[in-house]
This record gives C-alpha cells, structure tokens and sequence, in this order.
C-alpha cells in the first residue's frame, strides 16, 4: 500500500493507536489521584470549596476515562492482529502480567467508576471515598503491571527460551522486577502527576485571569503549581537515573539519545544537531564540552560509546530518537522554570497576582502531553529494531500480514480517532471553560439535603451539563 | 498429589470469562441496538442509557480478560486466532469506541448534536454484535493452522454461515436488551420493551434452529461429537432446557414478571454456549488445534492460576455490589449528568 510494506504499516498502526491510547491513562492516573485528595481534603477539613473542585473535576474525568478505556481495548488486541509472532513467543511471560493488570486494575477501576460518578447519592460519603480510593488504586495499579511489561521488553530478564522459541518464565521476580522497570515505574507516574498537574493549573489560572477572586481557580491554580514546584525536580532526577539504567542495559539508545557515532573520551553534550545514520555523524551540531560524559559517567572524561561499536543493521533510528528526548528534556525544563517562578512569587506575597505567570500556566497547560509522547517515541524507538531487546527481532515478530488489510484499518482507526477522540478532547476543554464557580450552588444545596437524611434525593452528582 | 489439568482449567476459566462477557455486556449491547427503535421525544432513550451508564466498562472488561487471558495462557491461539479475524475483530473493536464514547459525549453535546451520538451509540452496538457474531461463525468453521500460524485466505471468515451468526447474534442481544429494560424501566418504556423482547425472544429461537441445523453440515466432526455415546444425552436434555426457559421467557413475558423474562434469556444464551463448547471440546480453535497444544508452558499457567483464584471471587464480589447499588428501577434522572 503506497509502497510501504505491511510490517511498516504495523508498526504504524501500533504507535498510532498506542500513542492515542497513552494521553488518556497519562490524565486519568494524575486526575484519579487528585480527585481522591480532593475528596479525602473535604472529608478532613469539610471546605465546600473542595468538594466544588472535585465535583467539576469528576465530570471532566469521566469523559476522559472513556476514552482510555475504549482505546486500551483496541490494544490488548493489537498484539495478536498485528504481532502475532511475537504474541506466541512472548505471551507465555507478557501475558500473565498483563492478566493480572486486568483482573487487578481493570476490574478494579471498572467497577467502583460506576459508585464514584453515579452513586453519591446511593452510598455513605465513606463509601463513596473508597470508592474513589479504588478508581485511583487501579490507575496505579494498571501502570504498574504495563510498565512491567514494556520494561521486559526493554532489558528482559527471567525467562528461558523453549525448543519451539518460546520465552518461557524462570523466576517470575526478576520478569516483574526487571532492571529498568523501577526507573520507568517512577518516572512514568511522576509524568502523569506533572501532566495533570499543568492541566489542572491551566484550568485554574484561566478562571484567574477573568475572575481574580474565585475561590476555587484558586485552589486548583496552587495546589498544581506546588505540584509542579515540588515534582518537576524529582522528576529530573527520576530521569537521569533512568538515562543511566539505560546505558548500562541499552548503549546503543544512549548513543543515539547523544547523537554520539564515535567513541569519545569527554564527550560534549549536543544541544542541536541533525544525526545522519547515512554518514553516520551529526551534523551542525551545537555542543558543550564535556558536560555528557559528566553527566552520563559523573567524570570529566569518561568514555562514551558511539553507535559505531554496534552493528549497522542493530542501528535505530537516531534522528527521531535525538530529537524526541531534547523536546521531552526541554519541557522538563520549563516546568522547572515555572515551578521555580511560583515559588518566588509565593515568597513574595504576589502569587495570584501575577498575571504572566498565570498566562505561562495557561500556555504550558498541554504541554505534559507531549513530554509524554515525546518520552515514549525515545523509549521504543530506541528500543529498535527489537520487540524484545537483543533477542526478537521486530521483523520477526509481526503477523501474517497483508498490507491492504492493514493499511485499510490504520486508515480506519485514523479517521476514526480523530473524529471521536477530538470530539471528546473538544468537549473536556468546554467542560474546563465553564467557571468552577457554578458547580458550587448545586454542590452546597445537595451537600445540605445529603447531610440531612439519607436517600434524600440529591442533585449533588448531577453537577449541571 | 493430586495432578491438575492445568490446560484444562485454564480453558475452562477463558470460557467462563467469555460467558460472563456475552452475558454481561449482552444486554448493554442489546440496549444499543434498540435504542434507533425508541424515538427520541418520548424522553425514553435517556433512561434506556442510564440504566447501563454505571455498569457498561465492568462489562466490557471480561472482553479484555477473555483477550488478556488467551495472550497469557493460549498464547499460541491467540496468535492465529486474532490474525485469522483480522478485520471482523478491528471493526468490533471500532465499534466498541462509537458506542464507548457515547456514554459521556451524549450528555455533553448540545441538543442539536445529540442525535449523532444516539446513532454513534446503535451504529457501535449494532457493528460491534454483528462482528462478534462473525467471529463465532467463523471460529466454528474453522481455521486453518501451519507451522504455529494463520494459514487460511484474508476473508476466510466471511462466508454465509458467519454472517448468519452474526445476524443471530444480533437478534439474541436485542433480546437480552429489552429484557433487561424490562426488568430495569416502568410505563411505557416497560410495553415497549416486552414488544421487542417477545419478537426478539421469537426470533433468537427460530435462529439457534437455524444455526443448529447448519453446524453439522460444516464439519462431520460436529455431528459425531452431538450423536455419539454420551454425548446424545446432552443431545436431548439441551434442547429440552432450551424449551423450559423458553416457555419461562415468553410466559413471563406474557404474566408481566419484570425479572424472569431476563433470567430466561440468559438461560436460552447459556445453553447455546454449553452447546457450543460441547461441539468444540476438546479443540480450542477447531479443526486441529487441541486445549493442550495450545497451552502456554506450565510456568505461566501456574503463576497465573494462583492470582486468579483469589482475585476472581472478589472481582464477582464487588461487580455484584455494584449492581446491588444501582438495583431497581431507574428513571431519567438516574444519572449525574
Ligand atoms: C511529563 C513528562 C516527562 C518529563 C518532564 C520528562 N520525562 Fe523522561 N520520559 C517520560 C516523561 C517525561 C515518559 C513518558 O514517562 C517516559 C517514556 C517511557 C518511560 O519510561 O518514561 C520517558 C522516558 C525517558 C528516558 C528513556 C528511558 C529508556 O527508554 O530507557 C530517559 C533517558 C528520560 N525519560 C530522561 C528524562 C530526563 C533527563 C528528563 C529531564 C528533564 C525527563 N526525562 C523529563
Ligand atoms: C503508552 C505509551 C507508548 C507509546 C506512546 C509507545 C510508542 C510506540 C512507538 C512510537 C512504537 C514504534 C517504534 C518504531 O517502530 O520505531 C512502538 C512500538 C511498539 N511498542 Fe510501544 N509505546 C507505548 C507503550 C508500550 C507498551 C506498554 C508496550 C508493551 C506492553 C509496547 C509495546 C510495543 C510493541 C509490541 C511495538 C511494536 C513493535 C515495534 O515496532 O517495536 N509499547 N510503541
Ligand atoms: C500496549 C500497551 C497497552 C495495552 C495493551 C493497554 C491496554 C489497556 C486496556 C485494555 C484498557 C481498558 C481497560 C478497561 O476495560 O477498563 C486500558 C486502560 C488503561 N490503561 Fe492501558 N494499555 C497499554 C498501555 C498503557 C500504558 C503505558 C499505561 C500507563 C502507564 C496505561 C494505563 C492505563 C490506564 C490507567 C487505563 C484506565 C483507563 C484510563 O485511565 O483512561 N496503559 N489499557
């Protein structure tokens, strides 16, 4: 189909669909935590104003929930449509892992989602909190049996391979706990936490800047910029260690996220540069000396491996990979400086009055998203040309396929997503333009009415559509 | 020590997780397909989604646990299965996300756009059975497997008996659906829902003949496996069950008992299932791929198993106080929205 074989137009298929798939879960593990703070503040401290805050957020998170849900549906059969190979071979140690994420996290998540959104008015308050409690417990619980999965594909370990070339686990500990799942676990939900942390203060500062006294745009705008104050530096920490995991384990992708082809001594950091695997340099490149073997080896001349000490034909694609980690390290950066800029102004006394900062929360409000997408073209690009690293190939791993069939469907799920998903982001984004403000005249009567009897009817779930 | 079949009861823990799907997320679907049936003004259709919002993902979930759990433990079936239904099974998938997005999207657009979601909502429903249905069909014809692969054609599946399982499918969802608005609604919507549920009840039984009396034609296999020894005594007592919950149904029906009628229905889907696995047994993808050769390594299966007996009885536990809390009838103002 135009030319490009059908193991392309898998891989593209996938990374569409698993890329779309990951903006949702990134929002739903952020807001189900934050959504279970709220909750558990107003239970503690019984301000209206939180249980306003939760209230608006509830609604905004159900329409994103959905979302995740339907499009991970898609992918729990997409390894065996388009990876069948690889499904066969590696679903004996994948598999179970992804079994319990169902029967732990799905199940989990899926079914206190009802009691959280729709059932207030059905169960006690204490209820309704666990409930909560759960819905964020799954969201945890589902990256956490994820990530384990994709961190065995990264640095597998564990397992032995059987006589029909199957991965066969040996010691299911070290398949869980393999070494770069640790630094992915935290990292990954360190950059949910972040990326609606920066949506919700977008939220607030929004509301800010048209009604300077709203009580709740101003719980939302502090609490997120002490998020993004406290866990964009751990974040950065989270990351180097990662980038250190990784070149103990995956060289070659460190050698590719450097732009490095030569071995080098002292080898400089490039800030700008246009890698070509053709000539195998980088060229115009911008660099500071040594400050990446100071990073990457802690000492001013450790030694750097280039991509030249690997085979040409185990080579990714160091282009992409270059360029996807210096957007995702850059916007690390600019949330650092934002979280840096509401300290001072917090210090100062001025923290709601400063209308550029709020303007800056305003534009960085997305911004999360694509340091996550970002993250991940690193992280699997990088991981290629393997499924699992070192030992299947990607070109080994995929289905009897046929272009037609799958060129017709990455069409389809294109067509499709767009149209739906920017349907329901359209509609997320108008639920964050109304003001928090009118949520809260439905939530104090109902809170009265629930406070008063039980089974009283309440209008507190219905937060107006 | 007692030796487990290990394979044995993993195959029987996917069926289960299958039936509990179809059962389950059934009727949701069957509320779907019925909802171009109910016209707008009435005001019906809003507590027709309603009465499925708080329950619809629990639903869909023993889908993935039925797909998760094939990857885990019949990782080879898997494998050949998914690229054998290439297309049936992404346009199942498709439709899945028209009638997800629906739940929320309906309440958030403006009354002008309302409609689109309402036929976004059957469009999905509709698809989404339809494949199934196809899928089934397509699985009992069989597929062809070589070297630990998908061998057959691209569109293999599409054949007149798959497309009459779907359509079978389709009707029988119906049926589950406007039981359980049957059971969940009052009034006006309750008439109704007995209406299509008496058709639908009429038409699901002429098609399990149907389809019954096409089976053995596909595969001698079939026939032997429902004349032979101990097997004709299901032979005789399946379709005499069929012809209790049958009567139960359309009595029920008949007397206006708001629970029976679904419970009836889901024994006629019961018993097509029991068929069903005694025509597949010991095979998990006929025509040659049997439970044992398609079983994970005993690693994998055990690991699993130990979970799975602990999760699954709390998994059924708080799905059945989800349902308790939401038990009774519900109205249009059932929801939070
Ligand atoms: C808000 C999101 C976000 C932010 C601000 C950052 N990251 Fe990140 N990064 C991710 C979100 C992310 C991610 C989406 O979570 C990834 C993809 C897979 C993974 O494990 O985490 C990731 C992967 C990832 C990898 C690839 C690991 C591998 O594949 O082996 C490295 C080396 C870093 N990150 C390092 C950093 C550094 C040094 C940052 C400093 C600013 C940074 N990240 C900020
Ligand atoms: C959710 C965040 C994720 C994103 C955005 C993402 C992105 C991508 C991208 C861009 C590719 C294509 C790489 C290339 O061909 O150059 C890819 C491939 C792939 N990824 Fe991921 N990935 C994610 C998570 C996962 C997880 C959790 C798994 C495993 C459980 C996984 C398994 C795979 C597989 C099997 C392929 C296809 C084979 C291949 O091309 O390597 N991915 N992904
Ligand atoms: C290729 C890899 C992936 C597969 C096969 C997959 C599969 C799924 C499935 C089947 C669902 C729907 C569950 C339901 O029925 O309720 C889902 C939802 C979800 N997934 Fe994924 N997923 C993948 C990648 C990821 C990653 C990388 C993360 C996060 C780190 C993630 C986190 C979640 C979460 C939190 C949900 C709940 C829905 C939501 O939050 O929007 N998934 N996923």
């Amino acid at each position: 189909m135009f030319g490009i074989d059908a193991i392309d137009l898998a891989r593209m298929q996938f990374a569409f669909t698993v890329s779309f798939h990951i903006i949702f879960p990134a929002f739903s593990i952020g807001l189900a935590s934050y959504l279970a703070v709220l909750e558990g503040m107003w239970l503690w401290k019984k301000e209206e104003r939180y249980l306003e805050v939760f209230n608006y957020w509830k609604t905004i998170f159900a329409v994103g929930f959905g979302m995740g849900v339907v499009s991970g549906i898609v992918m729990a059969y997409q390894f065996g449509t388009n990876w069948s190979v690889f499904s066969d071979k590696a679903g004996p140690v994948i598999g179970p892992l992804m079994g319990y994420e169902v029967m732990s996290a799905f199940f989990l998540e899926a079914g206190f989602l009802g009691i959280m959104l729709f059932g207030q008015k059905r169960v006690g308050s204490g209820l309704h909190f666990f409930a909560t409690l759960m819905v964020a417990a799954g969201t945890l619980f589902s990256a956490f049996w994820i990530l384990s999965v994709n961190s065995w594909m990264q640095t597998p370990t564990g397992h032995i391979i059987n006589a029909a070339g199957q991965f066969v686990p040996d010691d299911w500990f070290n398949v869980i706990f393999n070494p770069s799942f640790p630094y992915r676990l935290v990292h990954m939900v360190l950059a949910a936490y972040l990326t609606t942390a920066f949506v919700v203060g977008a939220v607030g500062a929004f509301h800010l800047l048209k009604d300077k006294a709203s009580k709740n745009a101003r719980l939302m705008f502090s609490m997120a910029m002490w998020m993004a104050a406290i866990v964009t530096p751990i974040q950065i920490i989270a990351g180097d260690q990662h980038g250190l995991n990784t070149l103990e384990h995956q060289p070659a992708k460190i050698a590719a996220i450097e732009g490095h082809y030569k071995n080098v001594k002292g080898a400089p950091l490039l800030l700008f540069g246009i890698p070509d695997n053709e000539e195998a340099k980088t060229l115009y490149t911008i660099e500071v000396p040594r400050l990446g073997s100071l990073i990457l080896t802690h000492s001013w001349d450790g030694e750097l491996q280039g991509l030249e000490s690997f085979p040409r034909e185990d080579w990714p694609n160091t282009f992409l990979i270059f360029w996807a980690f210096r957007i995702m390290v850059g916007i690390g950066m600019i949330m650092l400086f934002i979280g840096m800029w509401s300290l001072l102004r917090r210090h100062q006394g001025r923290f709601y009055e400063d209308r550029w900062l709020a303007r800056a929360a305003v534009a960085a409000g997305p911004i999360g998203f694509v340091a996550v997408l970002c993250g991940w073209v690193t992280t699997e690009a990088g991981r290629q040309p393997w499924t699992v690293y070192g030992l299947l190939r990607t070109a080994d791993s995929a289905s009897p396929l046929n272009a037609v069939e799958v060129g017709g469907t990455l069409i389809a799920f294109i067509v499709v997503y767009f149209v739906l998903f920017g349907a329901g982001v359209y509609y997320m984004l108008r639920l964050m333009a109304k003001t928090p403000e009118t949520v809260s005249e439905t939530a104090s009567t109902s809170l009265k009415r629930a406070s008063g009897m039980t089974g009283a009817p309440s209008t507190l779930d219905r937060s107006e559509s | 020590m007692l030796e487990f079949d290990l394979p044995l009861i993993w195959a029987a823990i996917i069926a289960f997780a299958i039936l509990a799907y179809v059962s389950l997320d059934g009727f949701d679907l069957g509320v779907g397909i019925l909802f171009p049936l109910v016209a707008e003004e009435t005001g019906h259709r809003d507590v027709m989604m309603n009465s499925v919002a708080p329950i619809w993902d629990g639903n869909e979930t023993w889908l993935v646990l039925g797909g998760g759990g094939l990857l885990a433990v019949f990782p080879l079936a898997y494998a050949v299965v998914l690229p054998a239904l290439y297309i049936p099974i992404i346009a199942m998938l498709l439709g899945l996300i028209f009638r997800g997005v629906a739940f929320e999207f309906r309440w958030r657009a403006s009354e002008k756009n309302r409609i689109w979601w309402d036929r976004s909502f059957a469009f999905g429903s509709i698809v989404a059975t339809l494949a199934q249905g196809i899928c089934l069909g397509a699985l009992i014809q069989g597929i062809e497997v070589v070297d630990r692969s998908y061998a057959g054609g691209r569109l293999d599946w599409l054949t007149p008996f798959s497309l009459l399982t779907g359509v079978s499918l389709v009707v029988g969802y119906t049926l589950l659906g406007a039981t359980w608005l049957v059971m969940k609604t009052e009034g006006e919507l309750q008439n109704t829902a007995r209406k299509f549920a008496m058709v639908s009840g009429i038409g699901t039984l002429a098609l399990i003949g149907i389809v019954s009396i096409a089976t053995p034609f596909l595969d001698a296999q079939y026939h032997h496996r429902w004349f032979e020894g101990a097997n004709l005594v299901f032979s005789i007592i399946v379709p005499f069950l069929l012809a209790i919950c049958a009567s139960v149904l359309f009595l029920g029906l008949k007397r206006h008992h708001d629970i029976r009628p679904f419970f009836a229905a889901h024994g006629i889907f019961l018993l097509c299932y029991i068929g069903i696995g005694i025509s597949f047994y010991p095979r998990m993808v006929p025509p040659d791929l049997t439970i044992w050769a398609a079983a994970a390594p005993e690693k994998s299966l055990h690991f699993l198993i130990v979970g799975t007996i602990f999760l699954v009885p709390i998994i059924l536990a708080y799905t059945i106080y989800s349902y308790w809390v939401f038990r009774g009838k519900v109205d249009k103002e059932g929801g939070y929205h």
